[in-house]
């Protein structure tokens, strides 16, 4: 008997005021899973991440994480039930230390570990230890991702949700964050990983979702994803 | 023969920093041509040096022949330099059409033109960008590439004779990446000299004849995209071995 998933998420409906963007999505991430999420622009992937963040509301549907239902619940209780989410073009406060941005990613944590946590975190990205005090915007475009992802670990998720890891970013820049994003997955923490880089996820993922029109048309291995030929057609313009 | 823009030890610092230190090169009417490097290299800052939003500590920037240097964004705007910024500002109570005439009104020409001039122009420039269809909607109910669009349209109206593109590809997929490689070829095709700043190689290689890496502020490579996308200082500083290996097809 397979055990419970860590994300499970059945018949999922979500929008805005204008009208539902997700139809009865499901998904499924089991721990410490790396999970694609494919789609073209438009299509809902950020509205689903938001809609598991608690910041989109779902108007019907289920999402259970970690054994508990937390449909609609506050933001900050679903990031201390271990979800943490990687907001698109970073969203850092720029005006405010590095070292404060990471901090504010264990707002919620009410354990005392923080320190150890920040140590670790320094120890994925180097490049931010002699940083540290520097104002968030001074920071190039690769070292501001790497905060936004930083913050978020510190939150200590089960699940990440990383959305669109690679914009903006110089393609060196994105292989290295990709080889820390298998790291992180490696020490047992689950990533769901939004893309426009398709190649790029489908390489690291071990499962993907694609999203059409706010509805999931294809499910299943990254690798058997990737050769799909309507996606190689329709996402990787093969 | 003259080059339509020539750049000459360009320098640009902020505090004690040189974003932009001594880069030359000049652009030929017509060309289209791609600039990339790693973030923080200077991309960016060397397009306002251009478009004159930033002034120069150094160097001299030519438009045939004459210096542009100094002159307010508007002037070089006015002269024929076209830009679109990295984050799409459209005025969001307009509809995509009127958004469009807004670059007519106040584009290069000195005289400014009738509003019903205007709005023919901003109708032409929406057919060779693909949005024609979507003329009369409110900037809200556009999607992300098709925002990208608009942000070429509006710099396409004031009729520029150069047009200076930072990163509208960035964020689409290959397939909304293709269709926008389109809309880049067809405004090249009407005599528009395109400088493209991009991270995304498919661009690069897809349209561009010439790419300039910088690194540092600096010139590191300059030539012909199959050559420069394998030259060894351009991967390590650059593209890293994996886009390396994906771009000899491996």
């Amino acid at each position: 008997m397979a055990a419970e998933p860590l994300l499970h998420v059945k018949g999922l409906t979500a929008g805005f005021a204008a009208g539902p963007v997700l139809f009865g999505i499901d998904v499924d991430i089991a721990q410490g899973e790396l999970v694609a999420l494919v789609g073209a622009n438009g299509a809902g992937k950020s509205t689903l991440l938001g809609t598991l963040s608690g910041l989109v509301r779902a108007s019907a549907g289920r999402i259970a994480f970690s054994g508990r239902d937390i449909t609609n619940q506050r933001p900050e209780a679903i990031v201390m039930a271990g979800l943490a989410h990687v907001p698109q073009g970073r969203r850092l406060f720029d005006t405010m230390s590095v070292e404060k941005n990471l901090r504010l990613g264990a707002y919620a944590r009410r354990d005392g570990n923080i320190d150890s946590e920040l140590r670790n975190v320094l120890e994925y990205f180097p490049a931010l230890k002699d940083k540290l005090n520097r104002e968030a915007r001074t920071l190039s475009g690769g070292e501001q991702q790497m905060v936004a992802i930083g913050r978020g670990l510190m939150a200590r998720p089960k699940l990440l949700m990383v959305d669109e890891l690679s914009l903006g970013l110089a393609p060196k820049i994105v292989d290295r964050l990709i080889d820390v994003v298998k790291e992180i997955n490696t020490a047992g923490t689950a990533l769901l990983l939004v893309e426009q880089d398709v190649l790029v996820a489908l390489d690291v993922a071990q499962r993907a979702y694609v999203l059409e029109n706010g509805r999931i048309v294809l499910a299943g291995a990254a690798a058997d994803v990737k050769d799909d030929p309507n996606i190689r057609k329709a996402y990787l313009g093969l | 023969m003259t080059p339509q823009l020539e750049l000459r030890n360009v320098t640009k610092r902020f505090g004690g920093v040189a974003a932009v230190d001594g880069v030359t090169f000049s652009i030929a009417q017509g060309e289209i041509l791609g600039v990339i490097g790693p973030n923080g290299a200077g991309k960016t800052t060397l397009l306002n040096c251009i478009s004159g939003v930033y002034r120069l500590d150094g160097g001299d920037i030519r438009w045939h022949g004459v210096s542009i240097a100094g002159l307010a964004p508007y002037r070089v705007a006015r002269l024929g330099v076209g830009r679109t910024f990295q984050i799409v500002k459209p005025f969001g109570s307009m509809t995509v059409r009127e958004n469009v005439a807004v670059g007519a009104l106040f584009g290069s020409d000195s005289e400014r033109p009738p509003l019903r001039a205007a709005f023919d122009r901003a109708d032409s420039v929406l057919e060779l960008v693909g949005l024609r269809m979507k003329a009369d909607l409110p900037v809200s109910a556009l999607t992300i590439p098709d925002r990208k669009r608009l942000e070429v349209a509006r710099a396409v109206a004031t009729r520029p004779k150069l047009l200076l593109l930072d990163e509208v590809m960035a964020g689409l997929n290959n397939v909304e990446i293709d269709d926008a490689l389109e809309m880049v070829r067809a405004v090249h095709a009407t005599g528009v000299t395109v400088v493209l700043i991009e991270h995304v190689m498919r661009v690069i290689v897809g349209v561009c004849e010439r790419v300039i890496v910088l690194d540092l502020g600096r010139t590191l490579a300059d030539g012909q995209p199959d050559v420069v996308l394998r030259d060894e200082r351009v991967i390590q500083a650059y593209l890293g071995e994996r886009y390396a290996r994906r771009l000899r097809g491996g």
